[in-house]
């Protein structure tokens, strides 16, 4: 472990992306404390203002304060990516150790499953459900929960299966351990870090997800602020105002990329490399 | 090799069986009647006589199986039914719609084959130089980059304030620019790194180093040698990304109004057009699975060694 952490501080892009992972979190935390304006107030007045003292990064085309808004919009953004992930691994874990530990008929009944969800482009078949539940923000939880647990209980089957086979498990059946006990001293431990490393390379790929459905228009239903709307509500004025759609753009592109970076320095901190 | 083909066609149909059982399920999950839903969508005020009338009428009365039965023996036949908005069949609207995302994803395949092969092999022969750390970066980028985003600055420096490419649609050979570098770029990132890590890989091999004692020239050992086992994954991945793009392709149409699947998919789902909805999806997830067969049976061509482990 203090191997892990020696690596993990000597990693500088490791330090540079969870500097900003952490400030992103203060935005999502404390966003009333954080922005200069209310993200929804509408002020027609004000609309499509440059840069000023009161709207540091101007306004919006129903003159609303684009700072503020996008302080707001991390809260919605990273908030549920990480209920999505959070939702998808409470399936995927039990799910994908009990097939894996199980195995036999109940192991050949999930690939199957597997197999068939697979079959579809998830994008697709996440939209599908919206369009089937709806819009809106829990729906598009929900639907992205329902597509994704599939690939990350598969993985992690794929990681017990490798570890069922070891002495220490074989040693602890010999005993007498009874299963549920081997699953939460034995497994649990050690299949851990790497799906924590699965989590961390890919909830900025959830991230650029949720912000794809928002910019459809599937995801948060207005006034609420979310990056992905706003640059789908800036569709219109981006000519004359670039800025509208240049800064949700970014904050995007700076998570997702702080996420990822931070996800393959883990990895590479804990030494594991993904099958 | 037939042999190896007809397993793989096997396994092909219980797949298939699965992704019809799931597309339709998928539309009895809907909330509320799907006839009032039709209704509405035809401006119908949904009286109970009117529902009772349609239910009869789109073989909603029957039990699900036997609706399951006959939904998959008219799919069979391309009878998808017909989309609430249009009134026109769903699978002529879909053949209508099919082929500019054909063309747009094909355009993105030979814009990732001719971007993403000179970066990858220049990076992999230049490990850790200046050019090896630029391309990792641009390859970091790509991939985090969300693709509307991407598309928006593309019309804006592109085409509104330099005027060099037409903003939407599609038409010309121009149109096609944007939209193609928007749906490729993601994924040059990924094949750039996946070529220079394969290559890489192989640089270190002894048929490398017998190429060398051979006394052939470096670039000859690199062009002839590596780069052609290389390229093996690459194409495996390519051809498993075309199925991806083609559903990537939603959000890129919706930006440039490309008038693709995408497109189609997204206006059916905002109108709850169910027929459509559930007809793109059987489509597109067909389509998907065919297109990995393609490629699993291109892979058996190209490396021979898949083959033999079929067959054992």
């Amino acid at each position: 472990m203090k191997n892990v952490k020696r690596k993990l501080l000597s990693h500088k892009l490791m330090m540079i992306s969870s500097m900003i992972i952490f400030i992103m979190t203060l935005l999502a935390l404390f966003p009333p404390f954080l922005a200069p304006n209310d993200p929804n107030l509408i002020d027609i007045t004000h609309k499509l203002q440059g840069s000023s003292s009161k709207f540091p990064l101007g306004t919006d085309h129903l003159g609303r304060c684009i700072l503020s808004r996008l302080i707001y919009g991390t809260r919605t953004s990273l908030g549920t990516a990480f209920l999505v992930m959070g939702l998808t691994m409470m399936i995927s874990i039990p799910l994908g150790i009990y097939a894996g530990f199980r195995g036999g008929w109940v192991d050949y009944l999930f690939m199957r499953m597997c197999d068939i969800l697979m079959a579809f482009p998830s994008l697709l078949l996440s939209l599908a459900l919206i369009g089937i539940l709806g819009p809106g923000l829990g729906n598009l939880i929900l639907a992205m929960v329902l597509v994704h647990w599939v690939f990350y209980a598969r993985v992690i089957r794929g990681m017990v299966l490798s570890v069922k086979e070891q002495n220490f498990i074989l040693a602890a059946k010999v005993c007498g351990t009874p299963r549920l006990v081997i699953v939460i001293k034995h497994i649990l431990p050690a299949i851990i870090s790497q799906v924590v490393v699965l989590v961390f390379m890919d909830i900025g790929g959830v991230v650029l997800a949720i912000s794809s459905f928002s910019f459809l228009g599937f995801g948060i239903q207005p006034p609420g602020a979310e990056w992905g709307m706003m640059i789908n509500d800036s569709k219109p004025f981006f000519r004359n105002a670039p800025s509208l759609m240049l800064y949700p753009g970014m904050m995007i592109l700076i998570v997702v990329v702080a996420f990822n970076l931070f996800g393959e320095a883990l990895r590479d901190a804990l030494d594991l490399r993904r099958e | 090799m037939g042999w190896f083909i007809v397993k793989r066609l096997t396994s092909l149909i219980p797949i298939l069986f699965g992704i019809s059982l799931i597309t339709f399920i998928l539309l009895h999950l809907t909330p509320g009647d799907p006839a009032i839903a039709y209704l509405r969508a035809s401006h119908i005020p949904p009286t109970d006589e009117a529902v009772a009338a349609l239910r009869v009428e789109l073989g909603l009365d029957k039990p699900l199986y036997a609706q399951y039965v006959e939904w998959l023996g008219k799919a069979v036949q391309l009878d998808l039914g017909m989309s609430y908005l249009s009134k026109k069949s769903v699978w002529d609207e879909i053949m209508l719609h099919f082929f500019p995302t054909v063309q747009l994803t094909f355009a993105s395949c030979i814009l990732i084959v001719v971007i993403s092969l000179p970066i990858g092999m220049i990076s992999a022969i230049f490990k850790g130089k200046l050019v090896d750390q630029l391309s990792r970066i641009i390859a970091f980028v790509s991939v985090s980059m969300p693709a509307f985003w991407f598309g928006f600055l593309l019309i804006y420096f592109l085409s509104v304030k330099l005027d060099l490419f037409p903003v939407l649609g599609r038409g010309t050979f121009a149109h096609l620019v944007l939209p193609s570098l928007t749906l490729s770029f993601a994924y040059i990132g990924t094949y750039t790194r996946l070529l220079r890590a394969s290559m890489l890989e192989n640089l270190n091999e002894p048929f490398v180093m017998y190429a060398r004692a051979r006394g052939l020239r470096g670039r000859l050992i690199v062009s002839r040698h590596v780069l052609k086992k290389s390229l093996l994954p690459v194409l495996t991945g390519l051809g498993m990304s075309f199925g991806n793009m083609l559903s990537g392709v939603v959000i890129v149409e919706t930006v440039f109004a490309w008038p693709g699947m995408g497109q189609l998919f997204v206006t059916s789902i905002l109108n709850r057009d169910y027929p459509m909805i559930q007809g793109c999806l059987l489509f597109m997830g067909v389509i998907f699975v065919v297109c990995n067969l393609l490629v699993d049976i291109a892979y058996s061509f190209l490396d021979p060694r898949i083959r033999w482990e079929g067959e054992k």
